[in-house]
C-alpha cells in the first residue's frame, strides 16, 4: 500500500473556492457559507476583532490604575470598561476562538468531510456578530453602559441596573442560542461522523477535549439563559426571585448564575487541554503519555465541575455544610488536573525538543496555568479564602488560568494549524518576539497581583490605597507592553496569508493525525472519501500506543 | 543565552517568591497580615501551610520540566524515547495529592467549624451597609452611627498631596473592646456589599434581607483598616473601614460619651430639629451645596445633570422646580435606586440640600417654571413630613 495519498484522483482534496470576481460574490460567500473551514475562520477572526477591543479596555484600565487619585475615567465609565472588558474576552474571544479550531480541525482529524449540521453552523457564527454589536452598543446609547461587573450580581443589576442591561440580557441569550447549537453540532459530528476505524478511544485528544467541552455547554446554557431571564422578570414584570422583599434571595442568583459559571470556566479551560495534547506530544517527538488517563481525566474534570460552584460564594453567609462539601469537592478537583500536567510533563521528558513558536507557547501554558492552579488550590481552603476573596488574588488567579491558559492554547494553536488552513508558515521571527514580549509581560502584569490581593487591595476598585501603588504601577507598565505586543500576533498572520513560505503537507516533524495526510493548504473539502482504514490505523498506533498491546 | 532566560525564569518564578514569603518579609505589601485575633491568625497559618505545599510540589513537577527542557532537545543529538504510559505511576501521583489534600481539609475544616461559631458572645454590632457608607450600631447600647470615608476631595483630585491613610480613613470609625467576644450582624440597605477587616480576619458579604454572622476577640488595641469587598456601584472603592480596638477602660469611657449624647458623634435613633439653629437663606444655600456636594453629587453630578434615566438632572427638573413637599418626600423616603435619605440625614442637612438644588442651575427661574420655583426650606418643613 502506497504511504502518501494521492491527492490529484481521491476527493481527499478539491478545489472548489468560488473564483468569481467582485465584492457580491465575496459578501455572499463568506454570509451563506456552510464550509466548516469558512466559518472556523470568522470566528477566528470574531474573535481577534473582539480581542483588541476587550484588550483596548483593559488598557484603558490599567491607565486609571496606574497610580492613586482620579486620573482618566470617572468611577462609573471605569465599571463599565471593567465589565464589558471581562463578558467580551469571556464570551466574545476566548468561546469563539475555541469553536473556530473546533469547526477548523474536528472534521479533518476525524476524516470528515464537514460538520454533521452546516447549515445550523453558520447560524451558529452569524448570530454572535449581532449579539456583540449590541452589548458594545450600550457604551453608545444614553446612560450607562453595564457597570456591575461581569458576573452580573442583583440587586446591583436588577433594581440598581441601567436600561443597558436589558441589551446586555439579550446579548446573552443570543450568544447562549450560538453556544448550544455549536454544541450539538459538535457532538453530533463526533459521534456520528468519524471515518471508519476512528473509534473513540483512537480520537485526537483536541476532539476528545471539544466533545467534553460540548456536553458542558449543553447543561450550562440553559441556566445561564434561565438567570438573565429571571432579572429581565424582576427588572420589568414584576417578579420577585431575586428580592427579599417579595420573598425571593439576591443568593438564589449567585447560585444560578454559578451553577453556570463554573462549568463554563472549564468550557474555557478544555479545549485549551486539547491543544496542548496535540502539540506536545509533536514537538517531544514522543507520544502523549498515558492517553487513556488523559481522555479519563477531562471526563472526571467536566463532571467534578457541576458540584464546585459555591467556592465562589464561601463568604455569602452559605451554611457551614455548604461551605465543608464544596471546600472538598473544589479542592478534589486538582487531582484529575494535576494528572494531566504531570503526564505533559512525562510527554517532555526524554523526548528531543525543539522550541518552535507553538512549543514556546505550549510550554509557556505548562508552567504558568499550573502556577493558576496553584493559587486555585489556594482559593479551595475556606478559611483562606475569606481572605483572598474579592481581592486582586483571585484576579491574579483567574488571569493566569485565562491568559497563559486559554489565550495562549489558543495562539498556539493558531500558530501550529495556521501552515495547514493557509499552505504558508509564519514568520518565526515575529512568532519568537511575540512570545517572548507576551510572557515576560503577561507576568510583569498578573504576578504582582498576588501580592496586592494578600496586601489587601479589593477588586473592581478605579482607586486605591498608597500601599498599593507600587504594583499597580508595575502591572500598568506589563499591561501596556503586553498589549502592544499582540499586535505583533496580528501582524503575523496578515504577514502569513500574504507572504509566508509555503508549507508542506506534514509542516512539522513530529505531526502526527489526519489532518497532517491533507495537502497545506488543506482543501476547500476534504476528506470527501473518507481515509482508508489503514492510515486511520497507522495515525491511531501513533497518537494512542497503548491500544497496540 | 537560552540557558540564562530558563535560570531567570525558574529564579523569579520560584526562589523569589519563597523568599518574599518568608518571615522576614512577612510585611503588608507583600503577604497576608498575621492579624490580631485567633481566627485571622489561624487563617494566616492555613495560608502559608497551603502556599509551602504548593511550592514543594511545584518545584518538584517545575524541575521535572526544566530539566527536560535542557537536557532533552533534539538539538543535543539525543533520540525519543517511545514510553507512552505507566499505570502505575499514574495511579501513584493521583493518590499522593489525593492524600495530600485531605491532609490539608483537616485543620480547614477545623478552622472553618470555629469560625462559624458565634455563640456566648459579649457584645453584638449590627453592621450594615450603604451606597456608599457603613452604618454601625451597638445592639445593647442604643448607639447607631454612621461612618463615611473622611479622604478630602482634593485629595482623590489630585489637587492636595495624598496622605497615610488616603482612601482608609472615615470620620467615625467602629470603636471595640480587645479581649471580648464580638459578634457582628452583617446586612445592607441596598445592594451587596461586603464588610472586611483583614487584621481582624473577617469578610462577610452584606445582603439585602438578609443578615450573616461573624465573630472577633481582638487580642491587641489599634487601628484596623478595611474596604468593601464586593462591587456595589459608583463608590464601591470609597467607603472603608476603620475599627478602632481598645482597653476595656478606655471602651466604657468611649461608650460613656456617646451614651451623654455629645452632638457631635452620633445621630439619634430618630433625626431631631435642631431648635437652637435659627438658619437664614442664605446660610441653608451654602450648607445645602456642601451636603450635596458629599451625598447626592456621586449620582445626580456637581451640575445637577445627573446621569439620565438612571439618575435624573435635578437641573431644570418638574421635582426640583415645583412643589416643595414632593421634593421634600422624594429626598425623605427615596424610591427605586434612590436612598432613604431621612434615614442618614438630619433635618438641617436637608432642609439645606433642598434649598440649595431649588435655588441652583436656573431652578429658580420664575418666568420658565413659575411663581413655585426656588424657594427655601427650612429644617421645620422637613421635620413636618417625617411620619
Amino acid at each position: 500500500m502506497n504511504e502518501t495519498i494521492d491527492l490529484t484522483h481521491h476527493s481527499a482534496g478539491t478545489h472548489h473556492l468560488p473564483q468569481q470576481r467582485g465584492w457580491w460574490p465575496y459578501v455572499r460567500r463568506w454570509v451563506f457559507t456552510t464550509n466548516h473551514k469558512d466559518i472556523g475562520t470568522l470566528y477566528l477572526w470574531l474573535s481577534c476583532i473582539m480581542f483588541f477591543v476587550a484588550g483596548g479596555m483593559a488598557m484603558l484600565i490599567r491607565a486609571e490604575l496606574f497610580q492613586p487619585g482620579h486620573r482618566l475615567l470617572e468611577p462609573d465609565f471605569f465599571n463599565q470598561m471593567t465589565t464589558l472588558h471581562g463578558l467580551i474576552m469571556v464570551f466574545g474571544v476566548v468561546m469563539p476562538a475555541f469553536v473556530g479550531l473546533a469547526n477548523w480541525q474536528i472534521p479533518m482529524m476525524i476524516g470528515a468531510p464537514d460538520m454533521a449540521l452546516p447549515r445550523l453552523n453558520n447560524w451558529s457564527f452569524w448570530i454572535l456578530p449581532f449579539a456583540f454589536l449590541l452589548l458594545t452598543s450600550t457604551l453608545f446609547l444614553p446612560g450607562p453602559a453595564p457597570n456591575f461587573g461581569w458576573t452580573f450580581y442583583v440587586p446591583l443589576s436588577t433594581l440598581y441596573g441601567p436600561p443597558s442591561t436589558d441589551f446586555m440580557i439579550f446579548s446573552i441569550h443570543m450568544m447562549g442560542i450560538s453556544s448550544i447549537l455549536g454544541a450539538i453540532n459538535i457532538i453530533a459530528t463526533i459521534i456520528n461522523m468519524r471515518a471508519p476505524g476512528m473509534n473513540y478511544m483512537k480520537m485526537p485528544v483536541f476532539v476528545w477535549g471539544w466533545f467534553i467541552t460540548a456536553f458542558l455547554l449543553l447543561g450550562i446554557m440553559p441556566v445561564l439563559a434561565g438567570a438573565v431571564t429571571m432579572m429581565l422578570t424582576d427588572r420589568h414584570f414584576g417578579t420577585s426571585f431575586f428580592n427579599a422583599a417579595g420573598g425571593g434571595d439576591p443568593l438564589l442568583f449567585q447560585h444560578v448564575f454559578w451553577f453556570f459559571g463554573h462549568p463554563e470556566v472549564y468550557v474555557l479551560i478544555l479545549p485549551a487541554f486539547g491543544v496542548m495534547s496535540e502539540v506536545i506530544p509533536t514537538f517531544s517527538r514522543k507520544p502523549l503519555f498515558g492517553y487513556s488517563f488523559m481522555v479519563y481525566a477531562i471526563i472526571i474534570i467536566a463532571f467534578l465541575s457541576y458540584i464546585v460552584w459555591v467556592h465562589h460564594m464561601f463568604t455569602t453567609g452559605v451554611p457551614l455544610a455548604a461551605q465543608l462539601v464544596f471546600m472538598y469537592t473544589t479542592m478534589l478537583i486538582a487531582v484529575p488536573t494535576g494528572i494531566k500536567i504531570f503526564n505533559w510533563v512525562a510527554t517532555i521528558y526524554k523526548g528531543a525538543l525543539t522550541f518552535e513558536t507553538p512549543m514556546l507557547f505550549a510550554i509557556a501554558f505548562l508552567f504558568l496555568f499550573t502556577l493558576g492552579g496553584f493559587s486555585g488550590l489556594m482559593l479551595a481552603i475556606v478559611p483562606a479564602d475569606y481572605q483572598y476573596q474579592d481581592t486582586y488574588f483571585v484576579v491574579a488567579h483567574f488571569h493566569y488560568v485565562l491568559v497563559p491558559g486559554s489565550i495562549f492554547a489558543i495562539m498556539t494553536g493558531v500558530y501550529y494549524w495556521l501552515p495547514k488552513w493557509t499552505g504558508r508558515m509564519y514568520s518565526e521571527a515575529l512568532g519568537k518576539w511575540h512570545f517572548w514580549l507576551s510572557v515576560i509581560f503577561l507576568n510583569v502584569t498578573f504576578f504582582p497581583m498576588h501580592f496586592l490581593g494578600l496586601a489587601g487591595m479589593p477588586r473592581r476598585v478605579p482607586d486605591y490605597a498608597l500601599q498599593f501603588a507600587d504594583f499597580n504601577r508595575i502591572s500598568s507598565i506589563g499591561a501596556f507592553v503586553f498589549g502592544a505586543a499582540q499586535l505583533l500576533f496580528l501582524i503575523n498572520i496578515i504577514w502569513t496569508i500574504k507572504k509566508g513560505k509555503p508549507a508542506t503537507s506534514q509542516v512539522w516533524e513530529g505531526a502526527h493525525g489526519l489532518e497532517w495526510r491533507l495537502p497545506s493548504p488543506a482543501p476547500y473539502h476534504s476528506w470527501g472519501e473518507p481515509p482508508s482504514v489503514e492510515i486511520v490505523e497507522e495515525e491511531k498506533n501513533i497518537k494512542n500506543p497503548e491500544l497496540e498491546h | 543565552m537560552r540557558y540564562l532566560r530558563i535560570f531567570l525564569n525558574f529564579f523569579l518564578m520560584i526562589v523569589l517568591p519563597v523568599l518574599i514569603f518568608s518571615n522576614a518579609y512577612a510585611e503588608y505589601k507583600y503577604n497576608m497580615p498575621v492579624g490580631v485575633t485567633p481566627i485571622s491568625q489561624d487563617i494566616y497559618h492555613l495560608h502559608m501551610t497551603i502556599f509551602w505545599i504548593c511550592v514543594v510540589i511545584g518545584v518538584a513537577v517545575f524541575s521535572v520540566m526544566f530539566y527536560s527542557l535542557i537536557m532533552h532537545r533534539k538539538s543535543r543529538g539525543v533520540k525519543p524515547a517511545t514510553f507512552h504510559g505507566n499505570i502505575r505511576i499514574e495511579i501513584l501521583w493521583a493518590v499522593i495529592p489525593f492524600l495530600i489534600l485531605v491532609v490539608m481539609a483537616i485543620p480547614a475544616t477545623l478552622v472553618l467549624m470555629r469560625m462559624e461559631d458565634t455563640s456566648k458572645a459579649d457584645l453584638n454590632i449590627k453592621v450594615t451597609g450603604y451606597q456608599w457608607k457603613w452604618q454601625y450600631e451597638y445592639l445593647d447600647e442604643g448607639i447607631r452611627f454612621f461612618s463615611t470615608i473622611s479622604t478630602p476631595t482634593d485629595q482623590l483630585k489630585n489637587k492636595a498631596p495624598k496622605q497615610q491613610f488616603y482612601l482608609m480613613e472615615v470620620d467615625k470609625p467602629l470603636v471595640l473592646p480587645i479581649h471580648k467576644k464580638i459578634r457582628f450582624l452583617v446586612t445592607s440597605n441596598d445592594v451587596i456589599h461586603s464588610w472586611w477587616v483583614p487584621d481582624l480576619g473577617i469578610k462577610r458579604d452584606a445582603i439585602p434581607g438578609f443578615i450573616h454572622e461573624a465573630w472577633a476577640r481582638i487580642e491587641m488595641p489599634g487601628i484596623y483598616r478595611g474596604v468593601c469587598a464586593e462591587l456595589c456601584g459608583i463608590n464601591h472603592a470609597f467607603m472603608p473601614i476603620v475599627v478602632d480596638a481598645r482597653t476595656e477602660q478606655d471602651y466604657e469611657k468611649w461608650l460613656q460619651d456617646q451614651k451623654a449624647g455629645l452632638q457631635q458623634q452620633q445621630i439619634a435613633l430618630k433625626p431631631a430639629i435642631n431648635l437652637e439653629k435659627h438658619w437664614t437663606s442664605q446660610e441653608l444655600f451654602k450648607h445645602g451645596q456642601e451636603v450635596y456636594d458629599n451625598n447626592c453629587a456621586m449620582c445626580h453630578k456637581p451640575d445637577g445633570t445627573g446621569m439620565p434615566p438612571a439618575f435624573p438632572a435635578i437641573k431644570g427638573s418638574r421635582i426640583a422646580t415645583g412643589p416643595i413637599k414632593a421634593q421634600i418626600d422624594i429626598v425623605l423616603n427615596g424610591k427605586n435606586a434612590m436612598p432613604a435619605w431621612g434615614a442618614q440625614l438630619n433635618d438641617d442637612d436637608i432642609a439645606a440640600a433642598i434649598t440649595y438644588e431649588r435655588n441652583s442651575w436656573g431652578n429658580n427661574d420664575k418666568e420658565k417654571y413659575g411663581a413655585g420655583a426656588g424657594g427655601t426650606v427650612t429644617p421645620a418643613d422637613v421635620a413636618a413630613m417625617r411620619k
